[in-house]
C-alpha cells in the first residue's frame, strides 16, 4: 500500500515536472534548431521544428569567415575571445580584493564597519546608465577608451558590490570557534583568511565567481558606449549588432547567440556541485 | 603582517599593470586618425580597410584607424566622444537628420573652405544641402539612399495586373486582389514599429498627399487634414488586413525577411533590399522583384505631385575638437573621391554626377550584377526624396511623432487626437 | 582623538586595534574601487542633476535646481513610466517568486530526475540577455514566430497573431520572456534553503498532525525568510532597473507601452541630449530602489534568526 501510494506521489510529481522541463527547454531547443537551420526553413510555416535540411553553415560562418560573409559574423569570433578576457579579469580581481574586504566586514568589528557594508549594498541600486558619463569622460582623459581594460575597471562598479556581499554571506557561515583555534596556533588575520576561511569556503567562492563571471558576461550598455574597435568589442554588443539597420542574419545571430551561452554554460556545469552547495550557504545565511 | 604586505605588493603591481596597458602610444611623427562609421549600410567595412590601407600607403605620416559600430549606436558614442578631450572620434559617419543638432552642439568644424570648386559642382546638390546649414559646410558627403517601392513581379503577374501601382488608392486595390485570389495574407508590409523607420514611411505618405512637417512660418503642420488622412489610411490598410499587422513592431531589417520571404506583394525600403532580393541565401524570391516610382495619393497626384520619398543619406563630418583637422579631411577627401567610390561601388552608388553620364554610366551599369536596375531606380526616385525637419530637437521631436503614429495605429487615439499632441510637443520643444 | 594618535603610534597596540588596522588594509582596496567607479560618478550625477546640461560642448552649464525634478514630477509621461515600470517589477517579482518556489519545493520533493531539473535550471541562467532577448523577439514574431507555430499546430489559433503589436500584450511579453532567464537563479537560491531544513522538524509536525499548509507556514517559510528576502530584493532592484531586454524585444514599443524608467533616463541622457534631466532620473531610480530594499529588510529581516 505504502508502495502504491509512493508511485502515485510520483507521478503526480512527473506530472507537475513536465512543464517545468518544457517551459525550460523549448526556447533553447528552438534556438539551437534555427541556428541549425537556413533562412529559408526558418520562415516556413507551419514551422520545421526540427530542421529538414540541418545546416553548420551558420557556425562555419562564424569561424571559418569568407569574405563573401558580412563582416558581423566575422568579428564575433574575436568577440567572444574578447568577452572571455574580460569577463575572467572581472572575476580573478573580483575574487581577491572582494574577499579581504569581506573577510574584515565580517570577521573584524571596526568603526564605520556597519556603515561600509550598507554602503556597498547601495551601490546596488544605481542604474548603471547613470554612471556613463562621468566614467565616460574619466576613461577617456585617462585614455582608456577601446581597451579591453576600461570595461574590466568600469564592470568591477556593479560586480565588486555584488561579490563582497556574496561573500560576506559564506564567511559568515564558517563556525568561528575554528578560527579561534587557528588564532591560538598564531595564526595572523590574513593567515587565517586564506588557511581557514577560504578552503572552507570554496563552493561559496566559486558560486561568486560564477555570478561575477555572468554578469560581466552579459553586459551590454558599458560595452555598447565605451568600445567600438573589433579588438575591444564584447559578445553581447556583437549579438546587437547581427540585427542591423537594414537587414538582418536571424540564422546567424541564433547561432551567435549558441556561442556566446556556451562559456557561461561550461563554467555552470563544470562547477555544478559547488553552486548548489555554494548557494546553500549563501541563502541560509542571507 | 607579512602575508598582508605580500597581498599589497600584488595589488599595487596589478594596478600599475594595468596602468602600464593603459597607457597612450609613444609620441611619434604619425597621426593617428579614428573614423567612426556604421557596419551596416553602404560599402563593407572590408572595403572600407582595404581603402584606408591604400591612403596610409600613399600618407605614411597619417594612420586611420576605422570603428564600425551598428547604426542605432553612432549617435550616442558621437555624444558621449565629444565629452571628452580630444574627441573619442576625429571624424563620424552623420546621418541626415543629425547635423542640426551636432551643429547646435558645437561638433562639427566648418569646412567651408576647404570644400574646392571642383567638390562643389561635381557632388549632388542634394547631397551638399544636406550638410550645409546658413551657408556654411559642416561635412563631406558620403552615402546618398532614399526609400524605394518594391514589388513582387510574380505575384502581381498572378494577381492579373501588369504594371505597378502609381497611386496609394490603386495600390490598394491591387493589394485587395492579391489577397481575396489568397496570393499572401497581407500584401504589403512596412517598417512602422517605434524607431525612425515610421517616421521615414510617414514621410513618404505625407508629402505624397501634399502635406508638409512644418508650414512656411515654421510650426507643425503634419495635424492638419493631410496629415490626419495619411495616418487614417494608415491604420485602415492595417484594419482592412491589407498592411501586415506586424508592421507595427517591424523595422525595415524585419520588412525585408517578410517580403523576401516572398510573403507580401509590396515592400517600402532602402535600396539595400534589392540586391539582398538576389541573394539565394538569404531570399526565396530571386529574380522576382521590381523598382517603381514610389505613389503617390491620388489628390497629390491631382495637385502635381510625381513621387514622393525620404532622404536616407548620410554623410562624413570632422570634429570640432580633433587636434588634427587636416589629416582627417585629407583622409575624407580620398575616401569620398570619385576614382575611390567608383572603384568600389558595389555596394552604394557614388555622390558624383558625372558617374551617371556618359561613358562612366556606362561603366557604373557594367560594375555590378544589380546597377543596371539600381541605378535607373536611383535616379528616377533620387529627385524626388524629401526632408525630415531640420532641427536641433529632431530626436525627442521624431520620438513624439513615433509616439503619436503609434498610438494611432494601435487604436488608443483618433489619428487627429494623436497628431495634435504630437504637434503640440513640437511647439514646446522648439522654444 | 586617542584613536587617531594610538592609529600612528608605535606603541604596542591593543589586539582589537591592532585588528581595526588590518581591517581597514582589507577593506581599502575595494572602497577605493568603489569610490573611483561608482561614489564618483554618482556623485557628478547628482550634482549633474541641478543642473541644465544640455550636451553641447559650447553650450555651459547652469544651475537650475531642483527644475529638472519639477519638469518631471509635473510631467504626466514620467508617472505613465513609472506606473508601467512598477508593474513590470511587480509582476516580474510575483511570477519569479511563485515560479521558483513552486520549482524548488517540486525539485525539493524529489520527483524523478529532480538532479536532471535542477541542473537544467541552469541553462537560461546562462544565456546573456541580450542573446535571451533577441531569441524571444523572434518567438514572439507575428510572421515566423514558434510562439504562433505552437499555438496553430495545437489548433488555439486559427491565425497568426502579431503579439508585439498589442499594446496590453507587449509588457507581459517582455516579462515572461525576461522571467524565463531570471527565475532559475530564484529558484536555485530558494532550493537550497529548502533542502537545508532540517527534516526531523517536518516529519515531527506532520506526525503531530499538521497539515501541508501548515507546515510550510509555520515550519518552512521561517527558514525560508533569509533566501526570499535576498531573492525579493535581487528581483526588485534588478526589474526595477530593467533596460537591455525591453531595448531588443521591443525598443519601447508599441506607443510606448514597454518604455520603462531606465529606458526613459536613457532616452533623455542621449538620443534628447538633455543629461540634466537624464542625471535627475536615475537619482529617482536609485532612491526607488533604495526604499523597497529598505521596505523588505524592515519587513523580513531578523537577524536574530540566523544566530
Amino acid at each position: 500500500m505504502k508502495q502504491y501510494r509512493k508511485f502515485i506521489r510520483k507521478i503526480i510529481l512527473l506530472l507537475f515536472s513536465i512543464p517545468v522541463i518544457l517551459f525550460i527547454f523549448l526556447p533553447i531547443l528552438w534556438l539551437l534548431f534555427a541556428s541549425l537551420s537556413t533562412q529559408a526553413e526558418l520562415f516556413t510555416i507551419p514551422p520545421h521544428w526540427i530542421p529538414q535540411h540541418p545546416t553548420l553553415q551558420n557556425y562555419l560562418d562564424i569561424f571559418f569567415p569568407s569574405l563573401s560573409a558580412s563582416t558581423v559574423p566575422r568579428t564575433f569570433a574575436v568577440s567572444l575571445l574578447n568577452s572571455i578576457k574580460i569577463a575572467s579579469a572581472v572575476t580573478v580581481i573580483c575574487i581577491v580584493i572582494g574577499s579581504l574586504a569581506a573577510y574584515a566586514l565580517v570577521r573584524i568589528p571596526f568603526k564605520f564597519n556597519r556603515s561600509i557594508q550598507l554602503g556597498i549594498l547601495a551601490t546596488r541600486m544605481i542604474p548603471e546608465v547613470s554612471l556613463i558619463l562621468p566614467l565616460f569622460v574619466i576613461a577617456s582623459s585617462l585614455q582608456l577608451i577601446n581597451k579591453p581594460i576600461v570595461l574590466i575597471i568600469t564592470y568591477l562598479s556593479f560586480s565588486l558590490p555584488y561579490a563582497i556581499w556574496m561573500m560576506i554571506a559564506f564567511f559568515q557561515t564558517v563556525p568561528v570557534e575554528l578560527e579561534e583555534a587557528a588564532r591560538l596556533d598564531g595564526c595572523t588575520r590574513l593567515g587565517i583568511l586564506f588557511r581557514v576561511v577560504m578552503p572552507i569556503s570554496v563552493p561559496g567562492l566559486v558560486s561568486t565567481a560564477m555570478f561575477v563571471f555572468l554578469l560581466a558576461w552579459d553586459e551590454f550598455f558599458y560595452a555598447l558606449i565605451f568600445t567600438s574597435t573589433l579588438a575591444s568589442k564584447t559578445v553581447p554588443v556583437a549579438i546587437a549588432e547581427f540585427v542591423g539597420r537594414y537587414s538582418v542574419n536571424i540564422t546567424g545571430m541564433m547561432a551567435g547567440g549558441i556561442l556566446a551561452a556556451l562559456p557561461p554554460m561550461i563554467l555552470a556545469f563544470a562547477f555544478q556541485r559547488y553552486i548548489v552547495s555554494g548557494m546553500t550557504a549563501g541563502a541560509v545565511k542571507g | 603582517m607579512r602575508n598582508m604586505n605580500k597581498i599589497f605588493v600584488a595589488v599595487i603591481a596589478i594596478i600599475l599593470v594595468f596602468s602600464v596597458v593603459g597607457c597612450g602610444p609613444a609620441k611619434s611623427n604619425v597621426a593617428t586618425i579614428h573614423i567612426l562609421t556604421q557596419d551596416q549600410a553602404g560599402m563593407k567595412p572590408a572595403e572600407i580597410d582595404q581603402i584606408a590601407r591604400d591612403f596610409e600607403a600613399l600618407n605614411p605620416d597619417i594612420k586611420v584607424v576605422m570603428e564600425y559600430v551598428g547604426y542605432d549606436a553612432i549617435h550616442d558614442k558621437v555624444v558621449t566622444g565629444m565629452a571628452a578631450t580630444p574627441p573619442a572620434y576625429d571624424a563620424s559617419m552623420v546621418d541626415v537628420i543629425w547635423p542640426d543638432e551636432f551643429i547646435k552642439n558645437g561638433y562639427l568644424l566648418d569646412v567651408t573652405s576647404r570644400i574646392t570648386p571642383e567638390m562643389k559642382s561635381g557632388i549632388f546638390p542634394a547631397s551638399w544641402n544636406g550638410v550645409t546649414r546658413n551657408g556654411k559646410i559642416y561635412g563631406m558627403p558620403w552615402l546618398m539612399d532614399v526609400k524605394y517601392f518594391m514589388y513582387n513581379k510574380d505575384i502581381l503577374a498572378k494577381a492579373g495586373f501588369n504594371a505597378p501601382p502609381k497611386t496609394w488608392e490603386e495600390l490598394m486595390t491591387q493589394a485587395q486582389a492579391i489577397k481575396t485570389q489568397g496570393l499572401a495574407e497581407f500584401p504589403i508590409t512596412w517598417s512602422w514599429n517605434q524607431k525612425e523607420g515610421v517616421v521615414c514611411d510617414y514621410t513618404v505618405l505625407l508629402y505624397g498627399n501634399g502635406g508638409t512637417f512644418l508650414d512656411a512660418s515654421g510650426k507643425p503642420a503634419f495635424n492638419n487634414e493631410k496629415g490626419v488622412q495619411v495616418l487614417t489610411w494608415m491604420k485602415k490598410s492595417i484594419d482592412d488586413g491589407l498592411t501586415n499587422p506586424s508592421a507595427i513592431s517591424s523595422d525595415e531589417s524585419a520588412v525585408e525577411t517578410d517580403f523576401l520571404a516572398g510573403k507580401s506583394a509590396f515592400a517600402v525600403n532602402w535600396l539595400n533590399q534589392y540586391a539582398d532580393s538576389n541573394k539565394p541565401d538569404m531570399s526565396q524570391i530571386v529574380g522576382q522583384v521590381a523598382i517603381a516610382p514610389m505613389p503617390v495619393f491620388a489628390a497629390g497626384q491631382a495637385a502635381g505631385i510625381v513621387s514622393s520619398s525620404v532622404d536616407g543619406s548620410s554623410s562624413f563630418a570632422i570634429m570640432a575638437t580633433t587636434p588634427n583637422p587636416d589629416q582627417v579631411w585629407k583622409f575624407l577627401t580620398y575616401l569620398t573621391s570619385n576614382e575611390v567610390q567608383t572603384k568600389f561601388s558595389a555596394e552604394m552608388l557614388p555622390i558624383w554626377q558625372a558617374d551617371f553620364q556618359g561613358d562612366a554610366l556606362t561603366k557604373l551599369l557594367a560594375a555590378t550584377p544589380t546597377n543596371p536596375v539600381t541605378v535607373p531606380a536611383f535616379l528616377g526616385q533620387f529627385p524626388y526624396a524629401n526632408e525630415r525637419p531640420t532641427v536641433p530637437y529632431y530626436n525627442e521631436a521624431s520620438a513624439a511623432l513615433q509616439l503619436a503614429i503609434q498610438e494611432a495605429l494601435t487604436g488608443i487615439k483618433t489619428p487627429q487626437q494623436a497628431l495634435d499632441e504630437a504637434a503640440a510637443k513640437w511647439v514646446d520643444l522648439a522654444k | 582623538m586617542a584613536a587617531i594618535t594610538n592609529f600612528f603610534s608605535k606603541k604596542r597596540l591593543s589586539l582589537r586595534q591592532q585588528d581595526a588596522r588590518i581591517a581597514w588594509w582589507l577593506v581599502a582596496p575595494c572602497l577605493i574601487v568603489i569610490m573611483g567607479v561608482t561614489l564618483w560618478p554618482i556623485l557628478s550625477s547628482f550634482i549633474l542633476s541641478f543642473f541644465n546640461a544640455p550636451t553641447g560642448i559650447n553650450q555651459s552649464r547652469t544651475f537650475v535646481g531642483l527644475a529638472n525634478y519639477i519638469e518631471m514630477f509635473t510631467d504626466k509621461s514620467f508617472w505613465e513610466t513609472i506606473g508601467r515600470t512598477l508593474y513590470f517589477t511587480l509582476a516580474s517579482v510575483v511570477l519569479n517568486m511563485a515560479l521558483g518556489l513552486g520549482i524548488a519545493q517540486l525539485i525539493q520533493s524529489h520527483p524523478w530526475g529532480w538532479k536532471f531539473i535542477r541542473f537544467s535550471l541552469i541553462i537560461p541562467w546562462a544565456v546573456p540577455t541580450i542573446v535571451n532577448g533577441a531569441m524571444w523577439r523572434w518567438i514572439y514574431s507575428g510572421d515566423f514566430g514558434a510562439l504562433n507555430g505552437m499555438l496553430m499546430q495545437l489548433g488555439l489559433i486559427k491565425h497568426y497573431i502579431p503579439w508585439l503589436t498589442l499594446p496590453n500584450m507587449a509588457m507581459p511579453l517582455v516579462i515572461l520572456a525576461d522571467t524565463w532567464h531570471t527565475m532559475p537563479l530564484i529558484a536555485l537560491i530558494l532550493q537550497a534553503a529548502l533542502a537545508a531544513i532540517p527534516e526531523e522538524l517536518d516529519e515531527a509536525a506532520a506526525v503531530d498532525g499538521a497539515n501541508t499548509w501548515q507546515r510550510f507556514s509555520k515550519i518552512r517559510l521561517p527558514f525560508l525568510r533569509p533566501a526570499i528576502l535576498v531573492a525579493l530584493i535581487i528581483r526588485t532592484v534588478e526589474a526595477f532597473r530593467v533596460f537591455d531586454i525591453v531595448y531588443i524585444i521591443t525598443s519601447g514599443g508599441p506607443a510606448s507601452k514597454t518604455i520603462t524608467i531606465t529606458f526613459l533616463t536613457y532616452l533623455y541622457s542621449f538620443p534628447y541630449g538633455k543629461q540634466g534631466i537624464g542625471a535627475a532620473l536615475s537619482i529617482i531610480i536609485s532612491i526607488i530602489v533604495l526604499i523597497f530594499a529598505m521596505v523588505y529588510i524592515r519587513v523580513l529581516y531578523r537577524p536574530e534568526e540566523n544566530q
